[in-house]
């Protein structure tokens, strides 16, 4: 059992280039990971001997809502730039310990490797991340919309600049 | 001469009287021999999260219930003990015991609706009329206490909206009492009955490795084998202090992880609930409920990641605070929509006729599903 | 009710017009599509379980909206599941009714304001013939909803115009 700044050191030492920061504002710490080797990294944290994490307790996505807000004149407003972030809660049921990684993309281009092939999990909760938020996963088997209809193109209802649609086939929405 | 053969695909729901609501499944069929089974997802897809967003703490109690609306008082409890970590607050011990108490009532009534449906998903419909009369018991034991039958508002965050009403453990003790006849009773109908036990066992087999890498928690995930409970292994509450037992499938009737260990699991549950709630019942302190009710409840900038073992699986709460009255993002880590997932996997080879008891087997609400 | 009351003092025989007779039949096995969506349905299970016994009204739940006489809307609908409701409500033979049962089905409910994929109101998509309130309606509500459907076919007329 290792605690979470015990797993950081080791992820530090075998990725030097990428793993150097932890996202400490949080009262819940972070090991930030760059969205395009967040694969890598889970793979070396699924297989390590010391560290085995087994499986996937959630993947959550979230709207950071941090860009430049830009009003319009009826009340609704859209982001521009800003930030969207994926968390992992990861879990080993052999050694009983937890980490959590954190990976943060630009809005204009939120893509992030897929994990589905190391936990199956994943897979459903990569495709709700994108039917809410609109994450793109790379290399996944199959993402498309999960929750909303799969013809939905009003948009990601999760992000903070959601703006609802007045009908959908012909059935008033608001 | 070669015949040119083809797979069909069936289509299941999402009017379908054994899916457990609305859920689609699409099948693909060689034959009768299933290749594969996609669920489709979403037709209950009620935007809780969004809520959240834009309600305050105390506004989303109501919301949590009619997620797993067979568990409304579990929903509940994972959800305050979140923010209460969150807020740093301490409850009376009075509050915990009733929240243990309540929670307990609650598994033994989502467990009876998922044994009472699985029996008539398989065609045994008078086991289902004794789950209902017995539920029934417990809904009477909520409705005294906070007046609704079945989502309650019950737990406040730092206390309870009312104290349990004075003959309430009287109730409950004969309830108690009757229900461990009641239990032996529906093993008599439907455990061993001979044509439940062809359907099940040796049906819809899941391996350890296949359950931890789906992510599935709960009783189907001890079903095959683990002993996991987070009751034990990651404690909340008072339930370090409470003696219970976690049992684990066996293989009693076919193979260690079938379909019968998945429904037999959920009866020795229920035995084990009678347990707790004898013991609960018996200690339960004097105290205010109200006490720590906190005046104003904005939790700090932060996130947290909390769990409990609901009747279905582990429960989480991922909250995101960005020091509002509301919370930045709510996630809710729901065991159903989890365990769905691998139905595709359990029915892979298995006649049509199957995916049912499959399906009636990891006991999915599609509350939870959705969202 | 106006059925048995010319009835022979001593015979087997029974005069009533044509029109209660059949009001009097549709009213007295009202089948309906065994179909929940939501919160609602289990309430509406608990309706049909030992307790409150749905089956002494003469509903009895068949698996087919093709052999089906009502259709209780039974908690949440949402875009998606709206157009499957409507084509299972089409499928179902005349003469047949609607029980919006609980506040989502009624008008979004609980879901009203900020619900982006629920249907604010069943009414928006199929004709409604009793709206039951709750959140969710207790049993004995359900009931109720469901007398007031008897007497809503009771004074049907096959002649008439119905009364709005």
């Amino acid at each position: 059992m290792k605690t979470q700044q015990e797993i950081f050191e080791i992820l530090k030492a075998q990725y030097p280039d990428f793993i150097t920061t932890q996202d400490t504002e949080a009262n819940e710490l972070a090991i930030e990971v760059p969205a395009l080797q967040i694969n890598s990294v889970c793979q070396f944290l699924a297989s390590n001997p010391d560290l085995l994490f087994d499986s996937l307790i959630l993947l959550s996505a979230l709207d950071d809502a941090n860009g430049k807000k830009n009003s319009e004149a009826d009340g609704s407003f859209e982001f521009d730039g800003g930030t969207l972030s994926v968390i992992y809660h990861l879990e080993s049921s052999k050694l009983r310990h937890k980490v959590v990684l954190k990976v943060v993309v630009p809005r204009e281009k939120p893509e992030v490797e897929s994990v589905s092939s190391i936990w199956q999990h994943a897979d459903w909760e990569e495709r709700e991340a994108y039917d809410m938020i609109g994450i793109i996963f790379l290399n996944h088997p199959n993402l498309q919309r999960i929750l909303m209809p799969y013809d939905w193109d009003a948009g990601f209802p999760l992000r903070k600049d959601y703006k609802n649609p007045e009908f959908y086939m012909g059935i008033k929405v608001p | 001469m070669s015949i040119k053969t083809e797979h069909m695909v069936l289509n299941m729901g999402p009017q379908h009287p054994s899916t457990h609501g609305v859920l689609r499944l699409e099948v693909e069929l060689d034959g009768e021999i299933i290749i594969d089974v996609k669920p489709h997802i979403g037709y209950l897809h009620r935007c809780f999260e969004k809520h959240c967003e834009a309600l305050t703490y105390p506004q989303i109690i109501p919301y949590v219930d009619r997620l797993d609306y067979l568990a409304s008082m579990y929903n509940e409890f994972g959800y305050v003990v979140a923010v209460e970590k969150m807020l740093g607050i301490q409850v009376p011990e009075r509050v915990e015991y009733i929240r243990v108490i309540m929670g307990e009532l609650q598994r033994i009534a989502s467990h009876l609706v998922a044994v009472g449906t699985y029996g008539i998903d398989i065609g045994a419909f008078t086991p289902f009329l004794y789950c209902f009369r017995d539920r029934e018991r417990i809904l009477n034991l909520f409705e005294m206490t906070c007046g609704a039958r079945l989502l309650y508002n019950y737990f406040w965050i730092g206390g309870l909206s009312h104290d349990i009403p004075p003959d309430f453990v009287r109730i409950a003790k004969e309830f108690v009492q009757d229900f461990k006849g009641t239990l032996k009773e529906l093993n008599n109908l439907l455990s061993y009955n001979k044509i439940f036990v062809e359907r099940t066992a040796n049906v819809g087999i899941l391996s350890v490795e296949t359950a931890i890498n789906y992510g599935i928690t709960g009783p189907n995930l001890r079903a095959s084998g683990v002993k996991w409970d987070l009751r034990r292994d990651d404690p909340y509450s008072v339930y370090s202090k409470l003696d219970f037992d976690i049992p684990v499938g066996q293989g009693l009737q076919g193979t260690v992880g079938d379909c019968w260990d998945r429904y037999y699991i959920r009866v020795l549950e229920m035995e084990q609930s009678v347990k707790i709630l004898e013991q609960a019942l018996d200690q339960i302190p004097e105290g205010n409920v109200q006490e720590a009710l906190p005046k104003r409840i904005k939790p700090a900038e932060g996130q947290i990641y909390t769990r409990v073992e609901n009747p279905k699986g582990e429960l989480g709460y991922f909250i995101v605070s960005k020091g509002g009255l509301q919370p930045h993002r709510v996630k809710v880590r729901a065991p159903s929509f989890v365990h769905l997932g691998i139905m595709g996997e359990l029915c892979k080879g298995h006649l049509v006729a199957d995916i049912i008891a499959v399906l009636g087997s990891i006991d999915i609400v599609l509350g939870e599903v959705d969202r | 009710m106006g059925l048995l009351d010319k009835q022979f003092s001593d015979e087997n025989i029974i005069l009533t017009k044509a029109e209660d007779l059949l009001n009097w039949a549709r009213l007295s096995s009202l089948w309906q599509v065994g179909f929940g969506l939501a919160c609602c349905a289990i309430e509406m299970m608990a309706t049909s379980a030992s307790h409150y016994d749905f089956d002494r009204f003469g509903v009895i739940p068949r698996p087919s909206p093709r052999q089906a006489d009502i259709i209780i809307i039974s908690g949440t609908v949402t875009l998606k599941m709206a157009t499957r409701i409507k084509r299972i409500y089409e499928q179902m033979p005349d003469p047949k009714y609607v029980i919006s049962m609980g506040s989502c089905s009624n008008s979004g409910g609980p879901y009203w304001e900020h619900g982006y994929h629920v249907v604010k109101g069943m009414d928006r998509v199929i004709p409604v013939d009793v709206y039951v309130p709750g959140c969710p309606p207790r049993p004995e509500a359900l009931l109720e909803g469901l007398l007031k459907l008897q007497e809503k076919i009771r004074n049907e007329s096959l002649v008439k115009k119905e009364k709005v």
